[in-house]
């Protein structure tokens, strides 16, 4: 500006800025953990110029501290959850007027009734001598879970290989939401369509003795696991990098190969996960098998029989028992068993997932 | 296209007015152009120019994408690639490729080199493993690897990986191979192997090349393409090409007038 | 050098034909289940499906009338439920996915109840429902408020809903979480930029765009409120009610709970058929409503999404 007489510009009046001075240390231990930044204030009146921070107002940290509250509701839930059902169950432990009728021993170890030639596991706690051999229950709801299984597992991963590898934009258009649509059906109405429809239909086709029995109620069961196991493997197959589709392409496999030795295993992790997550609803599932399994206690190893299962057990019986009797504490001593059973199926599966996941050095 | 040496060796690619269509847009051609056996031929050009699409018509690999359609006709040696009834799967035996992005399937290094073996029925163990080993040692690869074979192939450094992607496609010993810009996504260093790598495979195999690294293809190549918007613009010795082209939009890229 | 020759061949892989029939089949069995499954209940269903059915009473012994106190009670529960169990999803949610560290061992916790939680089968919650808000909850509210008059110690409508509401609570979790990732973090990082704390940024920018997922989590959460019937079994369904519930403290009808009973307990099978039926499929309509209405809505926020960050 040399040799310039111009005044230089002035501009209106205006509040002095914010100085960004560092703040003295000592500020930042008001804010909680990682959360706010803050807003630089003038405090003109204030000399050394600092950045103080503005407490939040008191709505907004109520509403924070809701949110941390309720967001260990679920922790609370399960914590209840067992709590509340092994409080039920515990006098099956401890109490002697219990005992007198049953014990943990007598329901898990095989015993002698009077009338039988043989000792034999008898679920039958309405009756003179009442009797809770656990097994029966055991073994149907093993049978019941197994053929599930066998039936929805094969059909829902070959379907969602079908939907993710070889169906076009339409076909998968219709298909997915029909499965959403199947998943959707409430699993009471899967017990009355077995027990309406499909149960006289086995009975007609195969010529069995009982109406009811674990066949029917497992078949009806699969179609509740089927699309729980198509939709995750299906995610798990259609996020399998096309990468290496090409690379598999590239070195001269077929598609089926490219299916069957890249695609299957690369997606492996997410179809174990998707196996677990029908097991678990499997197991855990009332309604169909109290509807269309016969609700007979037998212990034996034939599908067409009927069954009863632990969970069937447990709604069909808890409205008729004595509140706080024998029968009534080893009713909730089978959901703790259907309870820590579950846990332990999620448990194993994620273990083994998260194994699978390693090995194939994928980050999980 | 006057070419310095035009033996038709075992491995050479005969193009003839081969043009490839998106749907009923036509992304590249006509071309026509024989590339020699066992020599390394660079395709290069600005992006977008075609010889991605170009080089993915030589294995066929076009044809995975929908709505794409091939016209002309290539040869590998006397036989048309693209002939009535012929295999893509057969072809892709013969003509293997290795891309941008390395990528090994999620196995061990073992079972990455050995997957194209096992495509074949190969069962036996020893004769798998000589084979693997061949592979990884053309790869320049098995002195780092061998004690580690079974281990997760996604565990190698990205130079590492990109050898081991390599080492499969020579495992089914294939008479060419195609490279996809194949050290572009790595180091200085990784790409010096690579290119090393390269040179030697020469000897044996008939390599493809693209790259948008006009060094890099001076460095490694016998002859050059140059494509431009989709068609051939020159196609000669890499001496010619980089020191007297004939065509003067090759000499413009050359000289980096545009890019 | 093995020199397999490109020989011609005329014919595709049998392993391709094989592998594409197979999984074909596959899928086509599942569909046909479905259909028939519907074909069944429509039929059976249609011809007893009339305006004074949705609107009547059961008349007859179940045989005649209609279901309106059982679609009372359904959608009375699924109210409350939702309203007890959307706050506290969605809170979680926030609490996971914006303000916990990934690896703290509080977050871990969280995370393994809210996982465990979607597995603990139904019947198990029902247990619960009776032993914690019934006898427990509402056994001191009645020893403590009217004099152990049994008012709330017993099976209702609230605490069927409440028993439901944590059901359906990891539905509502999961859905949010993905509704609350799928905010892009360029909006998140402008917000920042411009002086918000993260709770503001939270409540101004991310949850309004979250909406839509939330609402769809509330949807599907409803839909299982509306389906599940075992842990409503002791705490609050009745097979027959004189009057609708109007307090809390009421049992009440429910769609599902209906079906059960006259299809297990009916005396005379073949009358009640037709009423049956008829409950099945109002069932169904209103979960394939609820479903239908999720897909859509879950759908015009994708391509919201997309269309933003086109």
């Amino acid at each position: 500006m040399n040799g310039n007489n111009l005044e230089p510009v002035r501009l209106p009046n205006r509040a002095p800025r914010p100085t960004l001075a560092s703040a003295p240390s000592g500020v930042d231990t008001a804010s909680t953990s990682s959360v706010s930044a803050e807003r630089p204030e003038t405090m003109p009146s204030q000399s050394p110029r600092r950045l103080a921070s503005r407490r939040p107002p008191l709505v907004e940290r109520t509403t924070e501290l809701a949110i941390r509250v309720l967001a260990y509701s679920a922790v609370a839930a399960m914590v209840l959850i067992l709590i509340f059902i092994a409080k039920e169950a515990w006098p099956l432990l401890t109490s002697a007027t219990i005992h007198r009728e049953v014990t943990l021993a007598k329901m898990w170890f095989i015993q002698q009734w009077p009338g039988y030639d043989a000792p034999e596991h008898i679920w039958q706690p309405v009756s003179e001598i009442p009797k809770y051999g656990v097994w029966p229950l055991i073994v149907g709801t093993t049978k019941v879970t197994l053929i599930a299984m066998l039936v929805a597992v094969p059909l829902a991963i070959s379907a969602a290989v079908f939907v993710s590898q070889y169906a076009g934009h339409r076909t998968r258009e219709i298909v997915k939401p029909a499965i959403e649509f199947l998943a959707g059906i409430p699993s009471v109405v899967l017990g009355f369509f077995a027990l309406m429809v499909m149960a006289s239909w086995f009975q007609d086709t195969f010529g069995f003795d009982s109406r009811l029995n674990a066949l029917v109620a497992g078949v009806a069961l699969s179609f509740a696991v089927i699309p729980v196991v198509f939709t995750v493997c299906e995610e798990a197959l259609g996020a399998v990098p096309r990468s290496y589709v090409e690379a598999s392409a590239a070195l001269g496999a077929a598609r089926w190969q490219t299916i069957t030795r890249v695609v299957l295993p690369a997606a492996a992790p997410g179809i174990a996960a998707s196996i677990a997550l029908g097991l678990g609803r499997a197991f855990g599932e009332t309604m169909i098998v109290l509807m269309a399994s016969g609700n007979a206690a037998l212990l034996s190893a034939n599908p067409a029989e009927s069954v009863r299962t632990l969970s069937a057990t447990i709604a069909a019986e808890l409205a008729e028992v004595v509140f706080g009797g024998p029968h009534y504490t080893v009713l909730f001593a089978l959901a703790v068993l259907l309870f820590v059973v579950t846990f332990g199926i999620n448990f194993i599966g994620d273990q083994a997932i998260a194994r699978m996941k390693r090995r194939m050095g994928v980050a999980s | 296209m006057q070419m310095a040496t035009l033996l038709d060796e075992s491995g050479s690619l005969a193009v003839r007015q081969l043009s490839v269509y998106y749907g009923d847009k036509k992304a590249m051609g006509p071309v026509t152009m024989t590339i020699p056996g066992r020599q390394v031929t660079a395709l290069i050009g600005p992006s977008g120019c075609g010889k991605s699409t170009f080089l993915r018509s030589l294995n066929r690999m076009n044809e995975l994408i929908p709505d794409c359609r091939v016209e002309g006709e290539v040869k590998l040696d006397s036989e048309s690639i693209y002939g009535p009834g012929v295999d893509a799967v057969a072809v892709r035996r013969r003509i293997g490729m290795v891309f941008q992005k390395s990528n090994p399937f999620p196995k061990s290094i073992y079972d990455n080199v050995a997957y194209g073996l096992r495509l074949d029925g190969m069962k036996d163990r020893s004769e798998l493993g000589g084979r693997v080993e061949r592979a990884l040692k053309h790869a320049a690869l098995w002195e780092e690897v061998k004690d580690r074979l079974h281990e997760s192939a996604l565990g190698l450094s990205g130079g590492q990986q990109q050898r081991l992607c390599i080492a499969r496609a020579l495992a089914v010993e294939p008479d060419v191979i195609l490279m996809d810009e194949p050290a572009s996504a790595l180091d200085p260093i990784a790409t010096a192997h690579i290119e090393e790598l390269i040179h030697e495979l020469a000897s044996e195999y008939t390599v493809v090349i693209v790259t948008h690294n006009m060094q890099q293809a001076a460095r490694v190549s016998h002859n050059t393409a140059f494509f431009y918007m989709g068609d051939l613009v020159e196609f000669d010795t890499t001496q010619v090409i980089f020191t007297k082209p004939n065509q003067s939009r090759t000499e413009d890229y050359i000289t980096g007038r545009f890019g | 050098m093995s020199r397999s020759s490109l020989r011609p061949s005329r014919w595709p892989h049998v392993g391709d034909v094989v592998l594409w029939l197979a999984t074909g089949l596959a899928t086509l069995l599942v569909l046909v289940i479905l259909a028939v499954i519907l074909i069944d209940v429509i039929r059976n269903g249609v011809p007893r499906l009339t305006l004074g059915f949705l609107t009547k009473s059961p008349t007859d012994g179940m045989t005649a009338g209609g279901i309106f106190p059982a679609i009372f009670g359904t959608v009375a529960l699924v109210i409350l439920m939702t309203i007890a169990a959307l706050p506290a999803g969605v809170a979680t949610a926030i609490y996971l996915h914006e303000y916990a560290r990934p690896t703290a061992f509080a977050t871990r916790i969280v995370r393994i109840a809210v996982n465990n939680l979607a597995g603990v089968p139904s019947i198990v919650f029902g247990l619960f429902g009776l032993g914690f808000f019934v006898q427990f909850v509402g056994g001191g509210m009645d020893k403590l408020f009217y004099d152990g008059d049994k008012v709330f110690g017993q099976p209702a409508l609230i605490w069927a809903a409440l028993t439901m509401a944590v059901l359906t609570l990891p539905v509502v979790i999961v859905a949010t979480e993905e509704a609350l990732s799928n905010v892009s973090p360029d909006v998140r990082l402008a917000s920042a930029a411009l002086g918000a704390t993260k709770f503001q940024t939270i409540a101004r920018v991310v949850l309004p765009q979250a909406v839509p997922g939330i609402m769809t989590g509330a949807i599907l959460a409803i839909s299982r409120g509306a389906g599940e019937v075992a842990p409503i079994l002791f705490t609050g369904a009745a097979y027959f009610l004189p009057t609708l519930p109007h307090s809390l403290h009421d049992q009440f009808m429910q769609l599902g709970y209906h079906v059960y009973v006259l299809a297990t307990q009916s005396p005379d099978v073949d009358a009640t058929r037709p009423l049956l039926y008829a409950t099945v499929l109002v069932l169904l309509v209103l979960t394939f409503a609820l479903n239908a209405s999720a897909i859509v809505v879950r759908s015009r926020m994708r391509r919201h999404l997309s269309r933003s960050h086109g």
